[in-house]
């Protein structure tokens, strides 16, 4: 018995260890999102609570929970608490499988991969049900389209996936990482870096793909009809899962924690310094493409999905697989 | 083994509760709720057998793609009022009759597969794939998926093909008078296609025919 809560202890605290860096870096990734805006658009940004505004954050998130939380009468009470509840979840699980260093991770499992795909192919849900419990027009068409739209996109995240596994020949995130040691598979996989970034933008819902809460057609989509702290919860939710994809990406394309020069005075820094530097270079790119690129029209978000990325992402697929067993390079077993 | 226990009993008591509650939910909403729970539940008995793969498989088609699309239809259709009608209307209907046979069908099969089991356990050692243990699941489904049952695996890719381009043709309407737009066209554009120099008469005005 003993044992048992010495393990539960154990893990209590390492999960502990990993999740309020996430949480306070989400509401500096908040931040930083809106400052690299202004930026661009030689505004100032929050610049006010703190030194440079680095406060803004959690000022918002006191004034979210000091707000009243109101329940439309005719919504669906329950699925409404449970939405935003399932999106900060999701949002947060899909971290025990991420590498932070040589099996410096929570849980090192053989279908890493897949379970983190697995995780952020579930974070529609929350969506939905937002959308539908809310009982209004313009959540359920914010929903209806996030639906369609998140379901897209998966497709050919799952391909582009395909093809990053096939160099490495193991589903684990450790083996991926370190199967990057010699050069990182952003030089020979280049295209799909580059799908598999616009792809994850419009997994979440970011600009030019944030059709689900387009302001100007919807209010906020699928938010519209929530307020106070379980707003919030969906926007830690989102932010969340941005820090997911962009950790995502620098696990497949760009070596992970591994430094980029193996050299002495580079190892010495250690690597989840690295990991996170990937991390908030793909997440400022995010930014600049929020501030860059006007929204899509939905008929051609979809064809980009399914006409373009798809076949493209599955051509490559065949030359991949075909360039690695014409020179015999397939990772054996 | 005893928290092994607690958690096939926590898992299959909440994947029972769960199929039941699927058919006996008045709101149909709340019915596909129950089935992601319930596919969610069964992706977990997965994995505690250590069949990690199938449980994430699972997880990704079944709840992250076709449960998302059940949703998006049982949202968009009023699929309480067709069912009041079926069952409270004074006309017979014809679904259910065809439900009844169909689900008697595959409880009858249910059975036959069940009864196999319980009485030629020989069928389980008669089976001709090595298991080894050294290997991560992923790698022995791999090993004879695309070896020894690549036929197999290949029908019911070609079948599922077949479906898919049933289903678009069944669905697919031409209409006419629409609008559709050609990005090619639109990028190859020249000036001289769309702008046109006129010289305009004083007091005449211009025709045009567009």
């Amino acid at each position: 018995m003993i044992e048992y809560i010495s393990i539960l202890f154990d893990q209590t605290y390492k999960i502990l260890f990993l999740l309020v860096p996430v949480l306070v870096s989400v509401a500096m990734m908040v931040w930083l999102d809106r400052r690299v805006w202004a930026f661009v658009q030689k505004r100032r940004g929050p610049n006010v609570v703190g030194p440079f505004g680095l406060l803004q954050s959690l000022a918002d998130a006191l004034k979210y929970m000091f707000k009243e939380i109101i329940i439309p009468a005719s919504s669906n009470k329950v699925i409404f608490i449970l939405a935003p509840v399932t999106t900060m979840t999701l949002a947060l699980i899909a971290w025990a499988v991420i590498p932070f260093g040589d099996l410096l991770v929570i849980s090192n499992i053989n279908v890493g991969i897949l379970y983190l795909f697995a995780v952020s192919s579930l974070g529609v849900y929350g969506i939905i049900m937002g959308g539908w419990a809310s009982n209004s027009k313009y959540p359920f068409l914010g929903a209806i389209r996030s639906a369609a739209q998140m379901v897209s996109y998966e497709v050919s995240i799952g391909v582009i996936i395909i093809n990053v596994l096939l160099c490495v020949g193991s589903l684990n995130l450790n083996d991926i990482v370190k199967a990057q040691h010699n050069i990182w598979f952003i030089i020979p996989l280049f295209p799909m870096f580059v799908i598999f970034f616009i792809s994850a933008l419009a997994e979440t819902n970011r600009p030019p793909f944030d059709l689900p809460e387009a302001e100007a057609e919807l209010v906020a989509g699928y938010q519209t009809e929530y307020s106070g702290m379980m707003y919030a919860m969906f926007w830690l939710g989102e932010y969340a899962n941005i820090l997911l994809m962009c950790s995502l990406g620098s696990i497949l394309f760009l070596g992970g924690w591994l430094s980029p020069i193996d050299l002495y005075p580079f190892t010495l820094i250690p690597s989840p310094f690295w990991l996170i530097i990937k991390i908030l270079i793909l997440f400022i790119l995010f930014a600049l493409v929020k501030a860059i690129v006007p929204r899509y029209r939905y008929d051609q978000l979809m064809r980009l999905g399914w006409k373009i990325f798809l076949p493209f992402s599955l051509l490559w697929v065949v030359i991949t697989s075909s360039y690695l067993f014409y020179f015999d390079l397939l990772p054996g077993n | 083994m005893i928290e092994h226990s607690i958690f096939f009993y926590f898992f299959s008591i909440i994947a029972i509760f769960s199929a039941i509650m699927v058919t006996a939910s008045r709101n149909t909403v709340y019915s596909v709720f129950f089935l992601i729970l319930d596919f969610i539940s069964i992706s977990c008995l997965f994995i505690m057998i250590g069949a990690e793969f199938l449980g994430m498989i699972m997880l990704i088609v079944y709840v992250g793609a076709v449960a998302v699309l059940f949703l998006f239809i049982v949202m968009m259709l009023n699929v309480a009022q067709q069912k009041n009608e079926w069952f409270s209307s004074s006309k017979n209907s014809k679904h259910i009759p065809i439900g009844l046979l169909v689900s008697l069908i595959i409880f009858l099969e249910l059975i036959i597969v069940v009864g196999g089991w319980k009485y030629k356990p020989g069928i389980f050692t008669s089976s001709s794939i090595k298991i080894s243990s050294d290997i991560t699941n992923t790698h022995s489904i791999g090993n004879v998926l695309y070896t020894d049952y690549i036929h197999l695996f290949q029908i019911s890719g070609m079948i599922l093909l077949v479906a898919m381009i049933g289903a678009i043709i069944l669905t697919f309407r031409k209409r006419d008078g629409l609008k559709t737009q050609s990005y090619f066209k639109q990028i190859s554009r020249e000036k001289d296609d769309g702008v046109e120099l006129i010289k305009v008469k004083s007091k005449e005005g211009v025709k045009f025919d567009v």
